[in-house]
């Protein structure tokens, strides 16, 4: 195949990535948005295949490995999704790290110049760098989803913080960036040494990085994450001078870091206090002075009473709902009240789960039609005028404190639940939310409590409907 | 003096021409489809596999083909594994809305129950 065929060959594969995105605008497109990157993968991969010297063993690792993808992809439970992604990211941070490992050791093989020029290894070391970085800030980030807490500090998804810690970490990014420095002046030989330091201190930076964040600003991390392994493939799209690698790791990288530019707006946290970490520590923490006023508690059977003789309902879920797997027995309710004639609609919240969007794939999954759910900007001016707003599970998301200067939470902006005319909250307990502030919104006179598991408190909901 | 520019310039041109489609492109996904946004990225950037196809295939010995071999393995899991989980969260999109498209909030009180 002549260079200009497969250069134009994959710059088809880079358009069919383009326009898979794309197709992400609307559900109705989306699947086939998917099928063409599809479409661009196997043309990419095919024409890379046509010349390549030889295929044999390439072809058998590949089957493998898709295999292990195709089974994950059919067993994984959709509440497992932020961790699959922060393992599927690592691979490719550590795929970014092998092929510039091979691109040191056999330059000719890749059309790159030997000796490696300047210019080339510059690109290697972002490349190799951002990689490393990628695949042990995913792993630790994989271990904190998984809840692997139990296996080892690191993984444990209350930030682990020690004195120094920031230091620590700028004079080992400082180091890594000397040694990578040292490699791109090596002379032929002697580039092995530097390149490894800087490959093994990106190893140690991704991990010290990550162990800081906390349970709740996962959903930034994963983003972030994203964002990298995007950047990394880029990197070795420099330093093979392939534009397809170029395009797609840059629209994997801007995707991820608009997701985590996102999740840091609907938390009102700056990317920086997320990065520096040890937020998300009070996790559990009663407020202090939570005792001292009265909330008014309710029975399911109270609930279901006032749900049927609503006109309208805003179901609120968080991420209590998704813990305790209720979006089934949520669904079924709805359906109930559906069939009565109230109104039901889901309020969800851009942080409702633990990656971006993840709640709409929750409820998605519960068979819940994406029409009955819609996005903060677009429902919260409906709250007044609704009957009922149902919380389940969610806490800081809709804590009216938000809306007061001075309160730690100033400023993030809510589901306005309050504005309803009634509010019920599902609660396990009175503990505060990830922010660790008090909320309101469970002392007032229209609001009734139903504590207990979601899944237990809907379905006895559903019982007596 | 040649006319030709440094193939370095022209990647940073395609790069940053890339930042701006990506940039435009991923303001309009929906928020609903975004773990399959981040799922489909994922797979996605695992078109890396083309630089790992060509050190597994290099047929020189040295440790290019290992680790090119290694690289191929891992991404593959990505490539097969994103694509297919982000069809299978998307059709639990689609369900609904062929399903029963005019269920949407208010059911008459005679309608049918489910």
């Amino acid at each position: 195949m002549s260079p200009n065929l497969v250069a134009l060959l994959y710059l088809l594969a880079s358009v069919l990535f383009i326009l898979s995105l794309r197709g992400l605008s609307h559900p109705d497109t989306a699947r086939r948005g998917n099928v063409l990157g599809m479409a661009g993968m196997a043309i990419a991969v095919l024409t890379t295949f046509s010349i390549a010297r030889r295929v044999d063993i390439a072809l058998a690792v590949l089957a493998a490995g898709g295999a292990a993808g195709f089974v994950i992809a059919r067993r994984v439970q959709m509440t497992q999704m932020p961790e699959l992604v922060a393992a599927m990211h690592s691979l490719v941070g550590m795929a970014a790290v092998l092929i510039a490992v091979a691109v040191l050791s056999d330059p000719p093989a890749f059309g790159v110049g030997d000796p490696i020029p300047a210019g080339n290894r510059v690109e290697l070391f972002i490349g190799t760098f951002v990689g490393a970085l990628t695949f042990s800030g995913s792993v630790i980030a994989f271990g904190k989803l998984a809840g692997l807490g139990r296996y080892g500090r690191l993984f444990s998804s209350a930030p682990v913080t020690f004195r120094g810690q920031h230091l620590l970490n700028l004079v080992l990014a400082l180091v890594m960036i000397g040694s990578g420095l040292v490699f791109v002046s090596a002379a032929p030989g002697g580039q092995w040494t530097p390149f490894l330091t800087m490959a093994a201190l990106a190893f140690v930076l991704g991990v010290l990085v990550i162990i800081p964040i906390g349970g709740a600003d996962m959903p930034v991390v994963i983003s972030m994450l994203n964002s990298y392994s995007g950047w990394a493939a880029a990197g070795i799209g420099f330093s093979l001078n392939n534009s397809m690698l170029i395009i797609a790791g840059s629209l994997v990288g801007s995707s991820g870091a608009i997701l985590s530019y996102i999740m840091c707006r609907a938390m009102n946290r700056s990317f920086f206090s997320v990065i520096l970490g040890g937020f998300g520590a009070a996790e559990g923490a009663v407020a202090a002075h939570a005792g001292q006023k009265t909330v008014k508690a309710g029975s399911p059977e109270d609930v279901a009473f006032l749900l049927s003789n609503a006109d309208s309902v805003i179901i609120v879920p968080g991420y209590g709902l998704a813990v305790g797997r209720a979006q089934h027995a949520v669904k079924e309710m709805a359906d109930k009240l559906l069939a009565r004639g109230v109104t039901v609609r889901y309020a969800i919240h851009p942080v409702a789960g633990r990656m971006p969007g993840h709640m709409n794939v929750l409820l998605a999954e519960a068979d819940v039609p994406y029409e009955q759910v819609a996005e903060m900007e677009d429902i919260n001016s409906d709250f007044g005028a609704t009957d009922v707003a149902f919380v389940l599970g969610a806490n800081d998301v809709v804590n009216p404190l938000a809306e007061q200067p001075g309160s730690p939470i100033y400023g993030m902006p809510i589901l306005e639940a309050h504005k309803a005319r009634t509010v019920i909250v599902n609660k396990r307990s009175m503990a505060a939310g990830y922010a660790g502030v008090d909320n309101p919104l469970f002392y007032m006179d229209r609001t009734m409590m139903v504590f207990g598991d979601a899944k237990k408190v809907v379905e006895e909901i559903v019982k007596a409907l | 003096m040649t006319n030709a520019a440094d193939p370095t310039i022209l990647n940073i041109t395609v790069f940053v021409l890339a930042i701006f489609v990506g940039y435009h492109v991923v303001w309009n996904v929906t928020p609903a489809l975004h773990t399959p946004l981040m799922s489909v990225t994922n797979a996605i950037s695992s078109v890396i596999m083309v630089g790992a196809i060509l050190a597994a295939g290099s047929g020189a010995g040295g440790i290019a083909p290992l680790v090119g071999a290694v690289a191929v393995a891992l991404v593959a899991v990505n490539t097969f594994g994103g694509f297919l989980v982000t069809q299978r969260m998307l059709e639990m999109f689609k369900k609904k809305a062929s399903h029963r498209p005019k269920d949407v909030g208010r059911v008459p009180r005679s309608g049918p129950a489910e």
